[in-house]
């Protein structure tokens, strides 16, 4: 069995190891059509979501082309609620729900690629690897 | 590793086709097998399996197991799992492949290299074969197949399914296998475990850096997708033309099917009058008119509607609408806990539930896709119109209220609302309180736009049909026959005066459940005629007559109403219509979910809880227009 590199129980300081999250990251749930971002994060950290459980949510996002540094940018919004999503992750297109989005932190867009919260995550990532 | 060939068990070889969704794996599939394949269930799940033959240039005859698409071997749902387990070799009854052929669409390779990475740890002979290579080409992706193979570590070869030539390097590859020579990544041990999301996270670096070295990215990039997408997935505009689209395919359905089906049925009656005229009076007549003829008549005469039904929804799923109208739908079939993709089985089955069960095949998640079989055979499907517009003409005066409302479109209207109504609570209540807990996520991927193959269209609605017919028509065929036996045995003694059926068991469990419907206002001629009546819907109208004695059946349809206008009370006739709305009154439908969820498990629920529903209904009915006087 692998053991994540994020403690479950610690509620206080969750993510001892991540915190190196660039200031304007935030949630691709608020994100608004037309905004492009930089996948920083995917996962929640130690929140309990209400359609999965955090880790299986993480790796399905994952598997569908949310992973760090992807470029992400809002094509279409339901028209209830603004709900789903319909986001172009690098050079495929993926709806979701708001709700799912909530897990991937997104930062701005730097377009030379050189992000710095790209490459910091990048590093990070590099250094969790079991 | 050894040169020995991997198909060397002596037995015929045997491919396993894995991909992601929407690869394209269904047309290599069907370009490989042509007509030579089969459809039937996994055992003991509901997953549908695709198996096929075909004969190499090299003459080897090979079987291919066409596998449900995945992203990754982790398994997330019923039908990803039987791809895991299959791949993996532990899937009981199932045989191991031999080759397995990862389709990859070669436009789209991110993914789908994270999966060859994964199935290269199961350690089995392995290929990946590229299909769409034509409009990757055509695009200006640029693929270095050497270095993309050699990064792998797993050999590559460019496939286009949808042509004629497009698999002749696949066949030889095959061939060679075949032959011994090393031209599949060779099995090794496996090393495969479920991956963490560290590990997913690694590989899809690993995939990055192959991608980065063997694919140079499209000079040509797919406008066409984006600029359709600006009007499809439009949130007024987008839903628009989704509504066009299900209005036009709910008519087609209606009524291109009409003619058909009733040449369909001129046919078998005249098939029955044949007999009827050349064998002598006497049971084993009326088994083959009554029983098998009129058994065999029922089955066949849905295949017009299943046939364009089907073709409608391949067309969409070809041309890869079908996620397109899942994000539009999500939200409004949500609020019932269905699944967006619900709205194309409900809105069928208001043709008939049938067609519409079968659609359920859209759905992926096995709880969403029960949910909505269960709620199905609410929707007012055509069998039930000749039934309220009997029973509506008979006891609603016809009348104008409110200055432009016709009364009895007015009742006509309120029963397809409770149908609509009933079958949303009935889905919430499964979905919300029932099955709580786990929340399927919505995330899909939305492919991009492409022509649909005709070729691919026509073996698609074949397969639907002939399986239809073959599992369907077994199960439906023999429900009939028994129906036929109960409402014939015993016959009716020498000299008697009340129609045939009172004599039989039908009549008497129609006697013998009268106490028991007695509080819904029914009396036995009506539950006599139940019994037939579970054929289908309509045959309820002739049943009726044949218990009442009214010559003639549903052509007579005035003398049968003036008789029912006499007998019923305006509180029974009430009574009658709410148990229309919600009884279980089709044996065919009844055996298609048998076929459909491969358990008798799922039948039953729904006999029961549409009976009971039923019950309650027409309860309520009853007393309340007793208390209003109308009894």
């Amino acid at each position: 069995m692998h053991i994540s590199s994020r403690p479950a129980a610690a509620p206080a300081v969750p993510d001892t190891g991540r915190t190196t999250l660039p200031a304007d990251a935030r949630p691709l749930s608020r994100a608004a059509k037309g905004e492009v971002g930089r996948v920083v994060r995917v996962g929640l950290d130690g929140v309990i979501h209400d359609s999965l459980n955090p880790e299986e949510l993480e790796r399905r996002l994952l598997e569908i082309g949310f992973v760090e540094g992807a470029r992400v940018e809002i094509l279409h919004e339901g028209l209830f609620g603004r709900d789903p999503i319909a986001v172009r992750v690098d050079d495929m297109r993926v709806a979701l729900r708001r709700r799912e989005a909530e897990a991937i932190l997104i930062t701005r867009w730097q377009p030379d690629g050189a992000s710095p919260a790209g490459a910091a995550l990048h590093v990070i990532a590099e250094d969790t690897r079991p | 590793m050894s040169l020995a060939s991997p198909f060397s068990h002596g037995g015929a070889p045997r491919i396993a086709l894995v991909g992601n969704p929407n690869c394209g794996k269904t047309a290599l599939f069907n370009a490989l097998t042509g007509s030579r394949q089969k459809v039937a269930n996994y055992a003991g799940v509901t997953v549908e399996r695709k198996e096929g033959s075909f004969t190499t240039p090299g003459g080897h005859r090979v079987q291919v197991l066409d596998l449900p698409g995945t992203y990754s071997l982790r398994a997330r749902s019923p039908d990803e799992e039987v791809t895991r387990d299959v791949v993996l070799g532990r899937f009981r009854g199932e045989a191991e492949p031999d080759l397995l052929v990862c389709v990859a669409d070669a436009t789209n390779l991110r993914l789908v290299l994270r999966l060859v990475l994964e199935l290269k740890m199961v350690g089995r002979p392995l290929l990946l074969a590229l299909n769409m290579f034509d409009i990757a080409k055509h695009r200006g992706i640029e693929i270095d197949v050497d270095r993309l193979s050699a990064e792998l570590g797993v050999p590559v070869v460019p496939t286009v399914a949808v042509r004629r030539a497009g698999t002749v390097d696949l066949l030889k590859r095959i061939d060679a296998a075949a032959e011994g020579l090393e031209v599949v990544a060779p099995g090794t041990g496996n090393t495969w475990h479920e991956p963490s999301a560290e590990e997913v996270r690694a590989t899809h670096r690993e995939a990055e850096r192959i991608i980065k070295l063997a694919v140079r990215p499209p000079t040509r990039p797919d406008t066409w997708t984006t600029r359709l997408d600006t009007v499809l997935l439009n949130p007024v505009a987008g839903l628009l033309i989704l509504l066009t689209i299900l209005f036009f395919m709910f008519q087609a359905v209606f009524t291109w099917a009409q003619p058909v089906m009733d040449g369909i049925k001129a046919g078998f009656d005249g098939l029955s009058a044949w007999i009827n005229g050349t064998l002598p009076d006497g049971l084993l007549r009326s088994l083959i008119t009554d029983g098998v003829i009129a058994g065999v008549g029922s089955v066949v005469v849905f295949l017009p509607q299943i046939v364009i039904l089907f073709t409608f929804i391949i067309l969409l799923e070809d041309f890869g609408y079908m996620p397109r109208a899942a994000f539009l739908m999500d939200k409004i079939m949500g609020g019932a806990g269905l699944h967006g993709r619900a709205f194309i089985p409900l809105l069928s089955s208001f043709a008939c539930a049938i067609p519409g069960i079968m659609a359920t095949r859209v759905i992926d998640n096995r709880r969403d896709r029960l949910a909505t079989i269960m709620v199905a055979p609410l929707m007012t499907c055509s069998a039930r119109i000749p039934v309220y517009t009997l029973i509506i003409s008979a006891f609603v005066p016809d009348r104008t209220v409110g200055g432009a409302f016709s009364l009895q479109g007015l009742v006509m209207f309120g029963l397809y609302a409770a149908g609509i109504l009933s079958a949303l609570l009935v889905a919430f209540v499964m979905r919300r309180l029932v099955w709580r807990g786990t929340v399927e996520p919505f995330l899909m991927e939305l492919p991009a736009y492409k022509v649909p193959d005709a070729k691919n269209l026509v073996m698609g609605v074949w397969t639907r049909a002939k399986a239809f017919l073959q599992r369907a028509g077994t199960t439906i065929l023999s429900i009939m026959i028994l129906i036929w036996f109960l409402s014939s045995f015993p016959g009716a003694p020498e000299g008697a005066t009340d129609p045939a059926i009172d004599y039989s068991i039908a009549g008497m469990v129609g006697h013998w459940l009268q106490p028991l419907v007695a509080p819904i206002g029914f009396n036995w001629q009506m539950t006599v005629a139940l019994i037939p009546g579970m054929a289908a819907r309509e045959v309820a109208v002739a049943a009726l007559g044949t218990v009442y004695a009214v010559g003639g059946g549903e052509e007579n349809v005035s003398a049968l109403m003036d008789t029912l206008g006499h007998s019923w009370s305006l509180a029974t006739a009430l009574s009658f219509l709410a148990w229309y709305v919600f009884a279980p009154q089709c044996a065919s439908t009844l055996g298609v979910v048998r076929r459909e969820t491969n358990s008798l498990k799922w039948p039953i629920i729904m006999f029961v809880y549409m009976t009971t529903l039923a019950y309650l209904a027409s309860l309520a009915t009853y007393h309340i227009a007793a208390s209003l006087g109308w009894a």
